[in-house]
């Protein structure tokens, strides 16, 4: 991601309207597949955050958290579910110009 | 520079003499690459007869099956990517069915975008906030199609005044300040 014009976490008070299934394992070892976004060269890190705030309804602290996954190890989880699900949530990315994908957990 | 300022009416963005016709140009280039390939209404439609195949898509959404396979173009694989990483067959199978949806909701972006856009030469345009995304998402595709044939890499530093893709560049930096303060502006 390119982060000359990154915003750095604030604190964002957007509800969190999805469910945190990191802290969930019981959720996450019933929903099979995951939607992963790539690190890229070209969006701007404010702008996946912004992505994810408006897209998943993340908070800004666990957007900016999720953006800096996918800019420091290259990837991340941003949503899981079932198969249908995260063909959504990868066309409503692609839309946005994410780089996303899907796959089995 | 392009001026972006926040009022309780929206986010408003100030053009100078140039750069309104600097974007439409550029947003012009991205709908006609995203456009290309696809069926365009026929001359049935002009003359009152039945709709063809391409016009019952638009009217019902529902899609003709698209090509399966990753476009050959960089740019516009990147702007419509493989939506899975390891399994070609599943990429194929997802292409075929939203390919052309996307397509159609990036090209229907970029109308609504160039529809608010000034005419040339100084202006300013209002935002509310379903619009601010369009113009956030459209301006980023924009930037998607050039940074990849710029080649653009997170180390990447400026080419030299000499370099042939050096006014392009600038362009992309413009885009990329743009978006950048759009964001800003709009999240802030």
């Amino acid at each position: 991601m390119s982060g000359t014009l990154a915003t750095g976490a604030g604190t964002g008070t957007a509800t969190d309207t999805q469910q945190d299934t990191e802290q969930d394992t019981d959720v996450q070892a019933a929903v099979p597949w995951v939607t992963l976004v790539w690190n890229d060269p070209i969006n701007l890190m404010s702008y996946v955050t912004h992505v994810f705030q408006k897209l998943f309804g993340y908070d800004r602290e666990k957007a900016t958290k999720l953006m800096l996954d996918v800019h420091k190890r290259g990837r991340a989880v941003v949503s899981s579910g079932s198969r249908e699900q995260m063909e959504h949530d990868v066309a409503r990315l692609h839309a946005y110009g994410l780089w996303a994908t899907l796959q089995k957990q | 520079m392009t001026g972006v300022r926040r009022t309780r009416r929206g986010v408003v963005v100030t053009f100078d003499e140039v750069e309104a016709s600097l974007l439409r140009h550029l947003v012009g280039e991205v709908r006609e690459l995203l456009v290309d390939g696809e069926e365009l209404p026929g001359p049935a439609a002009a003359a009152g007869g039945l709709p063809t195949d391409a016009e019952l898509v638009r009217m019902t959404g529902l899609g003709a099956p698209a090509d399966p396979d990753t476009p050959g173009d960089p740019a516009l694989a990147r702007l419509l990517p493989d939506a899975y990483r390891d399994d070609p067959r599943a990429a194929g199978e997802f292409r075929r069915l939203t390919e052309s949806s996307l397509r159609r909701d990036k090209v229907d972006a970029a109308d609504r975008l160039l529809a608010t856009l000034p005419g040339d030469g100084p202006g300013e345009v209002r935002l509310d906030a379903e619009l601010t995304e369009t113009w956030l998402s459209t301006i980023n595709d924009v930037r998607l199609a050039l940074g990849t044939r710029l080649e653009v890499s997170e180390e990447m530093t400026e080419p030299d005044p000499d370099d042939p893709d050096a006014p392009a560049y600038v362009v992309y930096l413009w885009l990329t300040e743009l978006q950048g303060v759009l964001i800003e502006v709009a999240d802030g």
